[in-house]
């Protein structure tokens, strides 16, 4: 591409009169270039970041102010019905409560195990690889097959649940079955889950504490191991834990698999939540422009989530 | 921290490890266990790790020939090898722009990247429905993948990548008369291939365990991905055979929980890095 520029060999007077411009013109010439190649190379991802996701966001909020339900010719504009409807739906009312709750059990729980993992992991000692092996594996593995094999873990005759309950003096009792253990059922799934996932970045932010902040913390007095966590660890720690509670509480809201696999948002609608609703408003009731409002709740729920992480990470700026 | 443990210390980090590994581990454990039991043993409840008669030949079978199951793995293979195929041939190129070219409205569309990282799939899944449905795509291969083809996780990681390469190299390439189509493909891409690496680990780890998707786009039994199937299997077939059931779900959990073990570290990194960008 470089020869369209490049004249035959001019004479070496020639050469110095014309070379500030003839450099400018490589100059020009290499920028032009690179424009275009860059253009090129931008373009298919420019486009499909528009149509698969800036504009559905788009088209989600319009279709939110309408009425309009899949297969139905007529579309009309309503407003800010469907959210007036929103909050007198008593269905949809127990979903946002339960994706709260689910969320408040799950995000603290995964985060708090996924730590002592990583700790106990990390603070020397053998067999470090199996147990982080061991904890990672759910994280690897499909939910839909993980959500089968604990219902039948759980099932009352026959299952795990068979020989552990009866201690508890809960023989025969269905978990995923009951109106107030079922939505916990599937918070203690969720938890098994992600633990390891927190657990490994958990890990890689003990790696990024130096080694010397511990002993330094011992010279000044501090004994025992929780006053070298409380000091130390936790602090340093404290930007790892601000984004691991972030994406875990992220998650949490997108939580669906076990729910459509195991409960069916039932019993009752104890196990309704945000996903699933959504789901089952647009792709089983077809009522578009409801489950479009509902998708905008839950994403004003991750960007909030979003904007609180980005607004202690600007204060702990702030604070150095 | 890392010093050597006091035995008494060792022991209680054992035990306490231990524990959580056994609660980690059981329901592999019950998985496998099951797949090898009878119906008979495993209606008389109870848990042994090995059965008293082995099944496993017969539950297998069963589970390969009650259901296509190796259509399911089939499509589900297909699938993700075709979706990350198209995301890195997307992705790249815009990574490699964005960390090593000038050009006009470079911020905007970096801009475009890191909102796109905050879109959740399900959040789009109304409008992009609708889009498959107008192109009349719905149940068909191209519904799975097309909505995937646009990663830009991947073109964040791939961008941070490149942007650890000297610039150096680059100019000494364009000296040489290097076209930039070939730095990108003769000297960054094979650079990149650990980038890459972790790129197809949480590509193929994400869409391989998808459900939520499949579950949309599909009716048509032949084409269900693995964990459409053996949600199909557990709803409608069996009923009560959870011998045969339980051989599916090892059977479908099995590529990458062999590919986890086999490159640990590899799998680890990738997944950390995928919340690294999100976080």
């Amino acid at each position: 591409m470089l020869k369209s520029i490049s004249s035959p060999m001019p004479s070496p007077i020639e050469l110095s009169t014309r070379l500030p411009s003839r450099q400018a013109l490589r100059q020009v010439g290499l920028q032009t270039i690179q424009q275009r190649v860059a253009f090129a190379l931008v373009t298919p991802a420019t486009l499909l970041i528009l149509i698969l996701l800036i504009g559905p966001i788009l088209i989600v909020v319009g279709l939110s102010f309408t009425d309009w339900q899949f297969g139905n010719p007529a579309m009309n504009f309503i407003g800010m019905d469907n959210y007036a409807q929103l909050t007198q739906d008593e269905v949809f009312r127990t979903s946002f409560l339960n994706t709260c709750v689910y969320s408040l059990v799950e995000v603290p729980l995964s985060i708090l195990l996924g730590l002592l993992a990583a700790i106990l992991i990390e603070m020397g000692g053998s067999l470090k690889k199996f147990y982080r092996a061991a904890y990672f594996l759910p994280v690897m593995s499909c939910t839909v097959a993980m959500a089968i094999t604990w219902q039948f873990m759980l099932h009352p005759g026959i299952g795990l649940a068979a020989i552990v309950l009866p201690f508890f003096g809960l023989e025969g009792f269905e978990l995923l079955q009951g109106q107030n253990t079922a939505l916990f059922t599937l918070c203690g799934i969720g938890i098994w889950q992600n633990l390891g996932f927190n657990m490994v970045l958990f890990m890689a932010g003990l790696a990024g504490i130096p080694g010397e902040l511990y002993e330094a913390a011992e010279l000044d007095g501090a004994a025992n191991g929780w006053d070298r966590f409380r000091l130390v660890t936790w602090p340093l720690l404290s930007p790892v834990t601000l984004f691991v509670t972030v994406i875990t509480a992220i998650r949490s809201f997108q939580v669906f698999d076990t729910v459509h696999v195991l409960t069916g948002g039932g019993p009752n609608n104890a196990t309704e939540v945000l996903i699933y609703t959504m789901y089952t408003e647009a792709f089983v009731f077809f009522r578009t422009g409801y489950a479009a409002a509902i998708t905008v709740v839950f994403l004003a729920c991750v960007f909030l989530f979003t904007f609180i992480k980005l607004y202690f990470l600007e204060k702990q700026v702030h604070y150095k | 921290m890392k010093k050597k443990l006091t035995p008494q210390k060792a022991l209680v980090r054992h035990l306490i490890l231990m524990g959580g590994a056994i609660f980690m581990l059981a329901p592999f454990l019950w998985m496998l266990s099951a797949s090898m039991r009878s119906p008979e043993e495993i209606f008389h409840g109870g848990f042994s790790l090995f059965p008293q008669r082995w099944y496993a030949l017969e539950n297998y079978t069963k589970a390969f020939t009650a259901q296509p199951l190796i259509r399911y793995m089939l499509n589900g293979s297909l699938v993700v090898v075709v979706i990350f195929i198209l995301q890195a041939l997307i992705a790249t190129p815009c990574a490699y722009a964005l960390a090593k070219l000038k050009f006009k409205g470079k911020k905007m569309l970096f801009g475009m990247v890191l909102t796109g990282l905050l879109i959740p799939p399900q959040a789009v899944a109304i409008p992009v429905f609708l889009m498959l449905w107008k192109m009349k795509v719905i149940n068909t291969y191209a519904a799975l993948v097309m909505p995937w083809t646009i990663s830009v996780l991947g073109i964040f990681l791939m961008r941070q990548f490149f942007l650890t390469i000297s610039d150096e190299i680059i100019d000494a390439a364009r000296i040489d008369g290097m076209s930039e189509i070939g730095i990108v493909c003769r000297l960054m891409v094979p650079t990149a291939v650990p980038a890459l690496t972790a790129f197809a680990i949480i590509s193929v780890v994400s869409h391989w365990n998808d459900y939520f998707w499949p579950l949309i786009v599909l009716t048509d039994q032949n084409l269900y991905t693995p964990p459409l199937g053996v949600s199909f299997f557990a709803n409608e077939e069996v009923g009560n055979d959870y011998g045969s059931l339980m051989a599916a779900a090892s059977i479908i959990i099995a590529p990458l929980v062999v590919g986890f073990l086999a490159a640990q570290d590899k799998f680890i990194n990738g997944i950390a890095m995928q919340a690294g960008v999100k976080g």
